[in-house]
């Protein structure tokens, strides 16, 4: 499918040494929040996860320092940074290009999956049930962090365009998702 | 409970064909069905045969069915299957195409490869004539009990897959021809070559499946055995036994003293595994998680 | 022709509206229909904003109610049916024929299509169905060839509708029982396939095992493309030989046959994959839209789309040219 770019961005290198040095617990704290707010904005998100919104996922940016272990906890969302693994029920990795980009509809899973950009293991119902929660979400992190920034809104979204510029990594949506 | 003797579904040798139904004349089972259910290439080499066997098994005070395609296309399967109707047997329909050339009223059975899954579909079928149903072998306990009991209502006996390899799909590819790379239309006839079909195994070296022409099965044989008391609560009413090349006249008597309770379950399973060591098992469908999961001890490898 | 476009959430019907679909097709969040994956499928609400939205934009939407409903619980169908009747459904898409009955009988003015499940495979058992069970339209099983299609549509008025894109059963659709005897969930009865609850991939030094219910299904080296554990596209060995002994790994693409489709009188094209994005639903949608467009126009087919939606992926004409049997 045309939805997988014959390359899929790397994340550029420095924001991975920074991340190697950096604590992550103040990143972790801005994550919480930011799913906090997603779970308020978005709550049928976690009511098409069903009975996999109580399952562990590890979402892993190969391309980063850190693994991501998402517990949606059927509505109440925690999120974890660590270094090494954690106990999980089921792992995707990918590039976090690949990652965020299949969040904003840039780029079909199964497409990710067949051309192996996409690594799935363990629970792979749960993997399709937060595959198909999200894509029927229509997430725009961007726009939620922006949201989130208040005052600092208009920067936000010039240091995202100015990114989203520089990496090729889709951080926003593209396609207009209201206008029906 | 009855034995059924279902249609042959691999390719036999016309003498095969003919001896396997002679013999059965004399095998403890009260119903045979009869005819071609997989391929319609295949039928030209022992339609001549059918009539003879047809006059020896009521003879032998069988009742005899024909059975229909299992997936009609062509125009010369539409016409066969029309043509099947005037032959005087009672005809099983195995494709609903079947069931669209039948007269107004006539009485038929259904062969496992027609969905009947739920009450509504069996009081249909009830409605256009049928009177004997034989379920689709996934079919798992609590669905064949409803159905008994529907059938029961309607007058329609419920027949349940008893032993063979289970019918798992029909193609419009035949399996036979691609394994040798030959047009379907020049398959020449490869499935001869396989009286119980060819064994898949995965890459690991499982067993897995069966190819017979058009048709895929399981590579295990379902064997109903252990099932035979909660299938007669149910209020099952016959167990359908489907033709394989060895040992069948004897696997029908083994299943008839079960059915009498002059053998027990453990007794024919054993008897059929000590006929051939490498037989796997199954009633998974029935009453297990998956349809190849086997309620017995299984066998050490 | 018109366009049946697949959609998996709301989210998808919308891009596929927006994309240009004619018609789109989806199914309750339950076990009624044959894509009953996690995840996916329309809330009782969700179905009526989305149909009310989709018919704002000269939309229509069938809501497939296709699996087989099982004994004991007929229930949940026929409120499947009454529902789809209450959400304002263009057409219900049925499999069984108990349900044909009661969907014919109890809501006789909402119009009914045949359900691939249904695999009806010539035209005498279509104009069974339609004598039977008044149904208008009926989608072709992946068994046929074209000329069979055009020898269909001569002899019936039912319309016809075939699938030209996506996922493509080998077998006689919902006459296949190879799912449940490896995972104990199938097709007519659960409405998945080879489910996902029951694959397990594992990646060791590059190369990727998929196993469905213990078996294994595949194994790809490093950098080759990884299909889906379907069952019957899987690699086997029959005696002396190994490989896809049922069907490669490959996606029906049949945009170069829309021509020959449309002579044969087909009415409908339909596309597969209501258990895929929102970015595939758009991108597919779209590209269709034009060729059909091109083709009632008279003009020629846009260049390079074919190649660039079959990017990556191997694909088929499937059936629809004899030589796949």
């Amino acid at each position: 499918m045309s939805e997988t770019p014959d390359q899929i961005p790397i994340f550029p290198l420095w924001p991975g040494r920074a991340l190697r040095l950096a604590p992550l617990r103040p990143l972790q704290l801005g994550l919480n929040r930011f799913v906090a707010r997603l779970a308020r904005e978005h709550p049928k998100m976690f009511r098409r996860l069903g009975e996999h919104g109580a399952k562990r996922f590890e979402i892993d940016p190969v391309d980063l320092p850190v693994v991501i272990l998402l517990e949606p906890r059927e509505g109440a969302p925690r999120v974890t940074l660590a270094r090494a693994t954690q106990p999980h029920d089921a792992r995707i990795a990918g590039p976090l290009a690949a990652l965020l980009g299949m969040v904003h509809g840039a780029y079909d899973g199964d497409a990710l999956f067949f051309s192996r950009d996409l690594v799935i293991e363990g629970d792979t119902a749960a993997v399709l049930a937060l595959r198909n929660a999200i894509d029927a979400a229509e997430l725009d992190l961007a726009a939620e962090i922006e949201a989130l920034a208040g005052p600092a809104r208009g920067m936000v979204e010039r240091i995202v365009a100015l990114a989203e510029k520089r990496t090729g990594v889709a951080l926003t949506r593209h396609e207009e998702a209201e206008a029906w | 409970m009855e034995l059924t003797v279902g249609a042959v579904q691999f390719f036999w040798k016309p003498e095969q064909w003919a001896e396997f139904h002679a013999e059965l004349a004399d095998v403890p089972v009260d119903r045979v069905v009869l005819g071609e259910l997989v391929c319609s290439k295949r039928l030209p080499f022992y339609q001549d045969l059918i009539p003879d066997a047809v006059a020896r098994l009521q003879a032998a005070g069988k009742e005899v069915v024909l059975t229909s395609l299992a997936l009609i296309t062509l125009k010369r399967e539409r016409k066969l299957t029309a043509e099947l109707a005037g032959m005087g047997c009672e005809v099983e329909i195995n494709d609903l195409t079947a069931l669209s050339y039948l007269p107004e009223g006539a009485a038929f059975s259904v062969g496992a490869l027609v969905n009947v899954y739920n009450e509504g579909t069996l009081n249909w079928l009830a409605d256009k004539g049928a009177r004997r149903i034989c379920l689709p072998p996934e079919l798992p306990l609590a669905s064949i009990e409803a159905l008994a009991k529907a059938g029961a209502a309607r007058g329609v006996a419920i027949e349940v897959w008893g032993h063979g390899r289970l019918p798992l799909a029909i193609s419009g590819r035949c399996y036979h021809s691609r394994l040798y790379n030959r047009p379907k239309d020049n398959c020449q006839y490869a499935c001869e070559e396989d009286p119980d079909g060819r064994p898949v195994e995965t890459l690991e070296g499982q067993s897995f499946l069966a190819i017979n022409g058009v048709q895929t099965l399981s590579d295990s044989h379902a064997c109903a055995a252990r099932q035979v008391e909660k299938l007669r609560a149910a209020g099952v009413s016959a167990l359908r036994l489907s033709p394989q090349s060895k040992g069948f006249a004897d696997l029908c008597r083994g299943y008839r003293a079960v059915l009498e309770g002059t053998m027990s379950a453990e007794a024919l399973v054993a008897d059929l595994i000590a006929s051939d060591p490498d037989l796997r098992l199954s009633d998974g469908f029935i009453d297990g998680a998956r349809g190849v999961d086997w309620s017995g001890l299984r066998e050490p490898a | 022709m018109e366009i049946v476009c697949p959609a998996g959430t709301p989210a998808a019907l919308r891009a596929a509206v927006k994309a240009g679909a004619h018609t789109v097709y989806c199914g309750f969040a339950d076990e009624t229909n044959a894509r009953n994956f996690p995840g996916l499928n329309f809330e009782r609400d969700e179905m009526r904003e989305s149909i009310a939205r989709a018919h704002e934009h000269g939309a229509k939407v069938l809501i497939a109610i296709n699996t087989y409903p099982r004994a004991g619980a007929e229930a949940l169908w026929h409120r499947a049916v009454a529902d789809a009747a209450g959400c304002g459904a263009d057409a219900i898409i049925l499999a069984d024929p108990g349900l044909l009955a009661f969907a014919a009988r109890e809501f006789p003015d909402l119009r009914r299509h045949l359900s691939v499940q249904a695999a009806a495979a010539n035209a005498d058992i279509i104009n069974f169905y339609a004598a039977e069970f008044g149904v208008k339209r009926v989608v072709l099983p992946r068994v046929l060839s074209v000329p069979e299609i055009a020898a269909i549509n001569a002899e019936t008025d039912v319309e016809t509708e075939v699938f030209v894109f996506g996922g493509l059963c080998v077998m006689a659709e919902g006459r296949c029982s190879l799912s449940s005897y490896a995972t104990g969930k199938s097709p007519n009865m659960n409405g998945v396939c080879s489910p996902a609850s029951h694959v397990e991939y594992r990646e060791e030094a590059g190369r990727l095992d998929a196993r469905l219910g213990g078996y294994t299904i595949h194994r790809v080296g490093a950098g080759e493309p990884a299909p889906y554990p379907t069952l019957c596209k899987g690699c086997f060995t029959a005696g002396d030989k190994t490989g896809h002994l049922f069907e490669d790994p490959v996606s029906l693409n049949a945009e170069a046959l829309m021509p020959a489709l449309q002579k044969a009188g087909v009415t409908a094209l339909k596309i597969e994959g209501r258990q895929r994005s929102v970015s595939y639903v758009s991108q597919v949608v779209r590209n269709f839209r034009a060729a059909v467009d091109a083709l009632e126009a008279g003009l020629p087919m846009p260049e390079g789309m074919l190649a660039r939606l079959s990017e990556g992926q191997a694909g088929t004409t499937g059936a629809y040219k004899k030589t796949w049997r």
